[in-house]
């Protein structure tokens, strides 16, 4: 028997294969995007929130109707990731953005293509780039990533 | 607007990578698997062997660190027959799944029952590891195949009652 046991290690997964009712205002979102499209809801006073709730968050009052926004969008916020995780949406370095819509008028969260910080900015205008058609299926990845809006990044 | 129908739910896997590391304790559990052995640690104060140990006593709080080879027979002290089939089912049901307290051992474990009719188990039963072909051990308690009966008559319950 050896005296001092190498210790062991050994990968684990937990692995759960959740599928979850999305409801009719996300589900009424996630159509959208799987058409090509992102909407929002409209809320109290005409609010727009993009990604659309059920319910105002300001107010609570319940949102009413659909409505489509962008494509194009302003970045109100961001932050750069220099070394990508491996369950990062994109492998190369990356900026997590905050994009206000045109015609919303809150944010949503997403990814930006850029060659590096320096090309962010907040206040630039950007635009989604949309999967194919036969690869969206109703999920927030159905935009792969936003780029600068009028250029290649 | 769209021709194909709304979309209503979402797949939302959870998927976690762990790294396990199995410490000092149980890797020598571990090791001792790997040579076809079982390993029990005693406590220096209360002298109890605790099999698949995790490195200290749990009544007295102290390492244990004397590391004592135990041999390939134990008792079974309770047990279960599984009829009932569940996903991820390994074994063919019915098998027996049963507490065993092996000889020298002052702690049970869960072992899988075999070479026998499932309705003659019965606590008290004397039992014996078979392992996997040398070639096939490995630091995994996949090591012992299972547990059958050693022929040996049946231990007196004053002599397991203790680990029920």
């Amino acid at each position: 028997m050896a005296d001092q046991a190498e210790i062991y290690t050994a990968d684990h997964v937990l692995e759960y294969p959740y599928l979850r009712s999305v409801g009719p205002v996300v589900g009424a979102f996630l159509t959208g995007l799987r058409d090509g499209k992102v909407l929002g809801t409209k809320g109290t006073g005409g609010r727009v929130i993009v990604p659309p709730t059920e319910y105002d968050p300001e107010t609570g009052e319940e949102t009413a109707g659909m409505v489509e926004v962008g494509p194009e969008g302003t970045v109100t916020t961001w932050t750069w990731v220099a070394r990508p995780r491996p369950k990062h949406p994109l492998p190369e370095p990356f900026a997590w953005v905050l994009v206000r819509f045109d015609g919303a008028d809150t944010s949503f969260l997403h990814v930006l293509k850029a060659s590096g910080p320096e090309a962010v900015a907040s206040g630039m205008r950007v635009r989604p780039e949309f999967r194919t058609e036969g690869e969206r299926v109703g999920h927030v990845k159905d935009i792969s990533h936003f780029v600068a809006a009028g250029g290649a990044p | 607007m769209s021709e194909r129908e709304p979309v209503t739910m979402m797949a939302a896997p959870i998927h976690l990578d762990y790294v396990f590391t199995a410490g000092v304790a149980q890797s020598k559990n571990l090791h001792g698997l790997e040579e076809g052995k079982f390993i029990g640690q005693r406590c220096p104060k209360c002298k109890k062997v605790y099999t698949l140990s995790r490195g200290s006593c749990p009544t007295d709080g102290v390492p244990t660190d004397e590391i004592v080879e135990l041999p390939n027979t134990g008792t079974v002290t309770t047990y279960c027959v599984v009829n009932v089939p569940f996903a991820g089912q390994s074994i063919e049901i019915p098998y027996i799944c049963a507490q065993i307290l092996l000889d020298g051992a002052n702690l049970s474990f869960m072992g899988l029952i075999q070479e026998m009719p499932t309705d003659e188990v019965r606590m008290g039963m004397r039992v014996e590891a078979v392992w996997v072909e040398p070639d096939e051990l490995g630091p995994t308690m996949a090591s012992v195949k299972y547990f059958r009966p050693n022929g040996e008559p049946d231990a007196d319950y004053e002599t397991y009652k203790e680990y029920l």
